[in-house]
């Protein structure tokens, strides 16, 4: 069975999550951070997929995504990597990338490894709602892999509803209008009163807060008013600055918990 | 006539807008504006008249005698060159700026590669009096220092980019990374027919004045309005999607695109995209680019800066697809030579992308009837460093 879906059957609140960028800072690095995860007790993860163009990104991805392909990184070598976790890693897995590389490897053959390394679902944010539903949908049903949609401050009630019907985990929301890595606290109210709107709209999926998630206080705004928080750029500057990954999420579990 | 994408931006299987939801919402707003605010009366005649009498239109169209003469046919000359600013890119972003202005935009963005789009955004800016910022390659505005002092001169705020190959298509991505993070009052202004669906619509319809005035003037020199060839540089492909605009479809007149294939198609140093490219996603649009098999986009290499972009736009993806079209590569040298050969010939030093388009006549065969129209995009004044290296 699906690992998140199992996940989510059993926790609907204080859901962390973190994202990293595979084969950074060294191509073997995947596999050590994936187990450092589990160690520190970390709920999901989501398993960037390197890309030169990543859009949505801000500078800290970018260049992690720059350092990863420089390293060698490939979506074959991804693959080979997450099956030899298997059986040894028990956290639910979400890859996260960008829709070209995907189209380049074949969405069938991208889905079928990606269920056979046990990955759990999908996020590509330049694969919109419309495109995925009517190109793409089946396929990703067909292979059991959730697809996860982002949602933004900008993004209009119906929208949301029609986003939430075709959700099969949960909402991703970006938590202000901004590409990852942008730690804008100024914004907290408005934040809080996007995220409170989200809670009032009653959705039927969790709904977890991701960009911008940095330290105790966002985090505990999110789980305070979501379901969980994905942090992806204050840890992978940690893991620049260590090189050490074990040494990076335990300064991110602790600048996360202390108060 | 089949010009036009159909209503989700699709020109056949390509186009369409793969954009981040951080996009939708200003996507979105454009999309809903652009067709209707171009169609209202105040809009076209203050575009009518700009063109007119601040860009320079109509733009002559030129016999070039000596050239005909050497090729065997009847050879016309557009000559966009003698566009303010000095080149065909002003047409486009007249257009843009009068409908961010109606949108109610306070401040414009735009990305440029060699500094031309940059430029011709600066200028109108400076006239509408619009704060204006122009993201542009690092490694570029060491290479264009010159186009940067002219931003700057025009009151523009130039950021050089320097995430990934610090060209083109890095400050493209800074543009739209601004544009999410400034999403408000911000109106990005793109220079080619590239970038996410209502953005290639809406810049062929732009240029697509150049076609429309090769028309009437072909009437009035050859008593008919459709020529046997146009032949048109292609880098993101906004000056040859003006070109062939009015003719696509037509059964009579044969489109010729004029790629820059650099040091040659096989060398790892071009920017022929339809040559060696493959089908994917850049830029927001689904098209033809240059890519690794990972799906990694590679970077361009032409001698050319403007034709310097790894991907094309999705009208010239499905033109070629459908051959509706023909592209062909023309390396640095022969782009070169052409340079040369107009500038000799008929008094014209041609801008570097636009001699790519001129190179064509050498690897066609044509009738003495043919009526064979050039795209002459822009002027070489900003090529001159080159062509000195070059020919030194």
């Amino acid at each position: 069975m699906n690992e998140l879906t199992k996940l989510l059957d059993k926790k609907s609140d204080n859901l962390l999550s973190i994202f990293f960028t595979a084969g950074f800072p060294t191509l073997d690095s995947t596999t050590g951070v994936l187990l450092s995860f589990q160690d520190a007790g970390v709920d999901f993860v989501e398993v960037g997929i390197p890309y030169s163009d990543p859009l949505a990104d801000g500078p800290v991805i970018q260049q992690t995504s720059t350092v990863a392909i420089r390293n060698g990184m490939t979506m074959d070598l991804l693959f080979t990597q997450l099956e030899r976790l298997k059986g040894k890693l028990r956290t639910p897995l979400i890859l996260m990338g960008y829709l070209n590389p995907v189209l380049q490897y074949g969405v069938e053959d991208f889905c079928k490894k990606a269920r056979d390394a046990g990955v759990s679902g999908v996020i590509l944010p330049d694969l919109p709602m419309h495109e995925y539903t009517s190109q793409y949908k089946k396929l990703f049903r067909d292979y059991g892999l959730h697809f996860v949609f982002l949602i933004t401050p900008s993004t209009k009630e119906d929208r949301i509803r029609e986003i939430d019907r075709e959700s099969t985990a949960f909402i991703y929301a970006v938590s202000t209008a901004s590409t990852t890595g942008s730690a804008n606290d100024n914004a907290r109210e408005q934040k809080l009163a996007y995220l409170k709107r989200l809670k009032e709209m009653r959705l039927s999926h969790p709904v977890v807060v991701g960009f911008g998630i940095h330290d105790r206080v966002t985090l505990q705004d999110a789980w305070d008013h979501a379901s969980g928080a994905i942090i992806g750029t204050a840890y992978l500057q940690l893991l620049a600055k260590t090189s050490d990954e074990q040494k990076a999420i335990h300064e991110l579990i602790n600048s996360i918990s202390k108060q | 006539m089949n010009s036009h994408p159909d209503n989700l931006g699709y020109y056949g299987t390509f186009g369409g807008a793969y954009i981040p939801e951080l996009l939708y919402d200003n996507v979105e707003e454009l999309r809903n504006a652009y067709l209707k605010i171009m169609g209202t009366d105040s809009y076209r005649s203050e575009l009518a008249s700009l063109l007119k009498d601040y860009v320079g239109r109509p733009t002559p169209l030129f016999y070039a005698a000596n050239l005909s003469e050497k090729y065997g046919t009847k050879i016309y000359l557009k000559r966009e060159d003698l566009c303010h600013t000095g080149a065909h890119k002003l047409n486009n972003v007249v257009g843009q700026a009068l409908l961010a202005k109606r949108m109610g935009k306070k401040h414009i963005i735009a990305e440029t590669g060699a500094g031309q789009h940059g430029v011709a955004t600066a200028t109108v800016c400076a006239l509408l009096k619009l704060p204006c910022t122009v993201f542009m390659g690092k490694k570029d505005t060491q290479r264009q220092e010159l186009n940067v002092l002219r931003m700057n001169m025009l009151g523009a705020e130039v950021i050089p980019v320097t995430s990934g190959s610090q060209t083109l298509k890095d400050a493209t991505n800074d543009a739209i990374r601004y544009w999410i993070n400034h999403p408000d009052n911000t109106y990005y202004l793109i220079g080619s027919t590239i970038g996410p669906h209502p953005y290639p619509d809406l810049v062929a319809r732009l240029q697509a004045v150049i076609s429309q005035e090769m028309m009437s003037q072909l009437l009035e020199k050859e008593g008919r309005k459709d020529p046997d060839y146009v032949i048109a540089c292609v880098g993101g492909g906004s000056n040859a999607a003006g070109a062939f605009f009015h003719f696509i479809g037509n059964g009579t007149t044969k489109l010729i695109g004029a790629e820059a294939s650099g040091e040659g198609i096989h060398s790892g140093k071009t920017a022929a995209t339809i040559s060696i490219g493959s089908e994917g996603i850049l830029h927001g649009t689904r098209t033809i680019l240059m890519q690794t098999s990972d799906g990694q986009v590679e970077e361009a290499h032409s001698i050319s800066a403007g034709l310097d972009y790894p991907g094309i736009g999705p009208l010239h993806a499905w033109l070629h697809k459908s051959k509706q079209a023909l592209y062909l590569p023309v390396t640095d040298d022969e782009a070169m030579q052409a340079a040369l050969s107009l500038t000799r010939m008929e008094g014209i030093i041609p801008a570097l992308e636009s001699a790519h388009a001129l190179a064509i006549l050498d690897k066609q065969t044509f009738k003495p009837s043919d009526v064979v129209v050039i795209s002459l995009s822009g002027r070489g004044d900003k090529d001159m460093v080159s062509f000195q290296h070059y020919f030194a």
